[in-house]
């Protein structure tokens, strides 16, 4: 889904990283816009839908980061949706590498030139506007999951969210209140060694307990070391960026013994600053965009598909704890009716658990696939698109270099 | 330089009827502007006029017409004898002939008040040695410098004589690193009336071309006559030393004394210019090769990086259940593993063409400077030749004065070494100059053509590395496209 998006008085676009969550015309959601106040992003919410279950067709509301973990929170909270794997909460704007930049900036501007002043802008505000996409992307798609999922859509949470036209704030307090978000404290702890240690007759669920396992570990890392090699990327594209401006300078200076010569490069210098540096820069970007973020993203929805086979594997040992328990009542002859209805009722959540997991992890299969497909495919064409760019920026510089 | 055996050193300012003339003018010119013929400086022509020139030879004089001196050894100040580049100081050599008709003449010029001074005939015996024997035109030389330094202090006030043809005498020292004057520091004795007659020759010849040219202190007859009258009270002190503040003023702005450049300091200008040059571009190279350096490090790391990331993806491809999806995620770690030698080659090319290249050249320019230096150095010992030349000569024309024969021929002999160490000294210095400026122009011009064509190959080099990225890509692109 693609949108413009405003960020003090930049407009950006951004391309979802899931797959097309919004073929469902009954219930549409984008984030078409964004404002950057300090610390604050406000998403402005936008929704579509033919359900009768909305006051309104369309409408839109404006949302703060922590109104989306709020809603989150509800759902992980909600008994219902044990069986069901829960879209990952959208991580915090993280601001700090461009506001670093911006302190930097503000410090050295009295020794800088008004050029490198000037240029140094610029980068602070393409960093700005990637962390800007990347956070609006996260937060849309999350939202998009829960439209595009039948259960989740009809969540009344869900609606209020995305209707409620005033602020979020005073609700968010009290559901923190009531929760107190014991349940997702839990699930953070020893939910390894517990699903490990339980014993599965379920050969799916033992596939994909073992799949998820391995998978959680090779995809996290995976993305720590995509993290690290785009990091790389970009410090080589800034310093084609100090490197021509450097060229330029020697270039344009009257006051060298070059100066005859080199004088017709200035602007080639110029052209390459742009040209290579910039380049280099969005392809990095582009990398980070489609591939880290794809990564990221399914790190934590793998960790989400583990949640729900935590949460199986937990009403599995409720359920064997209730068999014991009945057979004790039954040898002690006390309350055996009720150890009956008890271990019942286990074995029922645990079936519903075992049934919604199977679907759930199977079309999260499927989800995945697509979504590495899209994202690797777009990212491979905008390299290519890049360096092609590239190639034709440089054939050109060299040209009028030996011309000269 | 070395033949002008003939000469006739020019006699001391302080004497006899220099004094009375001297008289005259200070009593004449109350009234009048600094106008009149007051400087000792006329404009003779540079070349040497013997001391019998007849009267009629006025017309080669200026038409302030004073008394002349004999002129000599302009020609050995500086490096370039071609006497048409000398500046006004060397037309302004005052040729003194000691005989009476032209200090008459002078006196006629003088003015009708003239009358009232005492004119004494002058002696002819005003041969006097003079110790420091290049007087006038070190003094011509000091005024006319450029902007290399030139420190002139006006100190020591004398009163010479006495009564009514008393004068104050300073004394005018010099330090400069002018590489015209022989000596880097000397000293002579002037009086008042002298620097008068410079601020005339600088006026005239340069006022026209618009330069400003500062004006001496005003004659002050009061204060002069209560000096020569000998009062040594407070106001007579303070007089003189106003007067000696404003001579040292006036010797050391820049602004006139700028204004008299010779050939040779254009020389030196167009060397100067050049070591900034060469200091200058040191900098933005060494700037550049930072940048460069950073480059190299940054695109290691990436190298590696890129490589633990194709095995990290490799990792999940053998993991991953999707079997379409497993064997694009192992050919994605194959397309990065592909990237990192692409940018392990372009990391050489960073290195080898651009990196060392520019070590070298920032070597080069050090080299350069180097050779400035040793210029600097032939040139100190130039000097020292001709310092000592002088001193030679000093000691010789001593012995001369103090009868001593025996002696006088090893001052002779030490004369002629050291005159022929001083031509050699000369045209090392040329040659050493005319290498470095060659080698210099020889240097821009080649260094900055291989400067350009090496950037060329890097962008080369980039550009080969891009063709390659696209390639990678490509092939890529297809095994993405069959995940299903």
């Amino acid at each position: 889904m693609t949108g413009p998006y405003s960020c003090c008085s930049c407009i950006v676009f951004v391309h979802s990283v899931s797959v097309d969550l919004n073929n469902d015309a009954s219930l549409v959601i984008d984030i078409p816009d964004a404002l950057c106040e300090r610390d604050k992003v406000k998403f402005t919410v936008h929704t579509k839908t033919t359900l009768s279950s909305f006051q309104k067709p369309e409408y839109s509301v404006q949302r703060q980061h922590e109104d989306f973990i709020w809603l989150h929170d509800t759902i992980v909270e909600t008994e219902e949706y044990a069986g069901l794997i829960i879209p990952p909460a959208p991580p915090k704007p993280d601001f700090e590498g461009p506001r670093e930049k911006m302190h930097k900036l503000g410090e050295g501007e009295s020794s800088m030139t008004k050029e490198e002043y000037a240029k140094m802008k610029q980068e602070l505000e393409a960093e700005y506007l990637a962390v800007f996409k990347k956070t609006v992307q996260v937060h849309e798609v999350f939202l998009q999951r829960l439209s595009s999922h039948p259960m989740f859509r009809k969540d009344r949470n869900f609606q209020i969210f995305l209707e409620y036209d005033q602020d979020l704030t005073v609700r968010r307090k009290n559901a923190k209140e009531m929760f107190g978000g014991f349940f997702k404290n839990m699930v953070k702890s020893a939910d390894e060694v517990l699903i490990s240690g339980v014993k599965e007759v379920d050969e799916f669920f033992e596939q994909e307990k073992n799949f998820l396992l391995d998978y959680s570990s090779k995809i996290k890392d995976a993305t720590a070391k995509a993290e690290k090699m785009t990091r790389s990327h970009k410090n080589v594209a800034d310093d084609y960026n100090h490197i021509s401006g450097a060229l330029n300078n020697i270039a344009a200076d009257n006051n060298t013994a070059f100066k005859k010569h080199l004088e017709k490069c200035a602007e080639v210098f110029e052209k390459l600053r742009v040209s290579i540096s910039k380049v280099e820069d969005r392809m990095a970007s582009d990398q980070e965009l489609k591939l880290t973020e794809l990564l990221r993203y399914y790190t934590r929805d793998i960790q989400a598909a583990k949640d729900l086979l935590y949460r199986r594997a937990r009403a599995l040992a409720d359920y064997e704890n209730s068999n014991k328990a009945l057979d004790k009542a039954r040898l002690k002859g006390k309350d055996v009716a009720q150890a009956e209805e008890n271990q019942k009722q286990c074995l029922q959540k645990f079936d519903k658990l075992s049934e919604s997991g199977k679907k759930e992890l199977t079309s999260f299969k499927a989800r995945r696939v697509v979504a590495f497909r899209k994202n690797l495919i777009e990212m491979t064409e905008l390299e290519i698109k890049h360096a092609k760019n590239s190639v034709s920026l440089l054939q050109g510089s060299i040209e009028v270099l030996k011309s000269n | 330089m070395s033949g002008s055996c003939g000469r006739i050193p020019p006699p001391f300012p302080d004497n006899e009827d220099q004094e009375a003339e001297s008289d005259t003018r200070v009593l004449d010119s109350d009234e009048d502007d600094d106008d009149e013929g007051e400087d000792i400086f006329t404009g003779a022509r540079s070349n040497p006029i013997t001391p019998t020139s007849a009267p009629d030879e006025c017309d080669i004089f200026s038409e302030e017409g004073s008394y002349i001196r004999s002129d000599v050894h302009h020609a050995t100040n500086g490096l370039h004898p071609d006497e048409e580049e000398l500046d006004l100081f060397t037309e302004a050599t005052v040729e003194l002939t000691l005989t009476n008709t032209t200090s008459q003449g002078r006196r006629e010029i003088i003015g009708p008040t003239a009358s009232a001074c005492n004119t004494t005939q002058v002696p002819n015996s005003i041969l006097k040695p003079s110790i420091v024997t290049k007087t006038t035109e070190e003094l011509e030389e000091e005024e006319s410098g450029d902007q290399f330094e030139l420190n002139i202090a006006v100190t020591n006030p004398e009163k010479i004589g006495d009564g009514m043809n008393a004068y104050m005498s300073y004394k005018v020292s010099t330090q400069t690193t002018l590489p015209m004057f022989l000596n880097k520091t000397f000293s002579v004795r002037r009086r008042f009336s002298d620097f008068l007659g410079l601020y005339e020759k600088i006026s005239a010849k340069h006022s026209l071309l618009g330069c400003i040219i500062p004006p001496p202190p005003q004659k002050s007859v009061v204060g002069m006559t209560k000096v020569k009258v000998g009062k040594e009270d407070s106001s007579s002190a303070e007089f003189v030393e106003k007067r000696r503040a404003a001579l040292e003023r006036l010797t050391n702005s820049s602004d006139a004394v700028n204004k008299m450049t010779i050939k040779m300091n254009e020389s030196d200008n167009w060397f100067e210019s050049k070591l900034q040059e060469v200091e200058n571009e040191e900098q933005l190279l060494r700037r550049l090769h930072a940048a460069v350096d950073s480059l190299v490090n940054h695109r290691k790391e990436l190298c590696s990086n890129t490589a633990v990331f194709s095995k990290s993806v490799a990792m999940l491809g053998s993991v991953e259940e999707n079997s379409a999806l497993s064997r694009a995620l192992s050919q994605l770690a194959e397309v990065e593993d592909k990237m990192e030698q692409l940018h392990q080659q372009q990391a050489f090319s960073d290195f080898f063409i651009l990196a060392e290249l520019l070590a070298d050249y920032i070597r080069l320019l050090g080299a350069v400077r180097c050779c400035f230096e040793q210029r600097m150095k032939v040139w100190q010992r130039l000097q020292e030749a001709q310092s000592t030349l002088q001193k030679k000569r000093e000691a010789e024309a001593k012995l001369l004065w103090a009868n001593k024969p025996e002696k006088l021929q090893q001052a002779k002999d030490d004369i002629n070494e050291w005159e022929s160490k001083v031509s050699q000294c000369e045209r090392d210095f040329e040659r050493v100059t005319c290498t470095v400026r060659k080698e210099l122009l020889r240097f821009e011009k080649e260094k900055a053509r291989d400067f350009k064509q090496h950037i060329v190959k890097y962008l080369e080099s980039l550009l080969h590395t891009q063709h390659r990225l696209v390639k990678c890509w490509e092939a890529f692109l297809p095994e993405a496209k069959a995940i299903a």
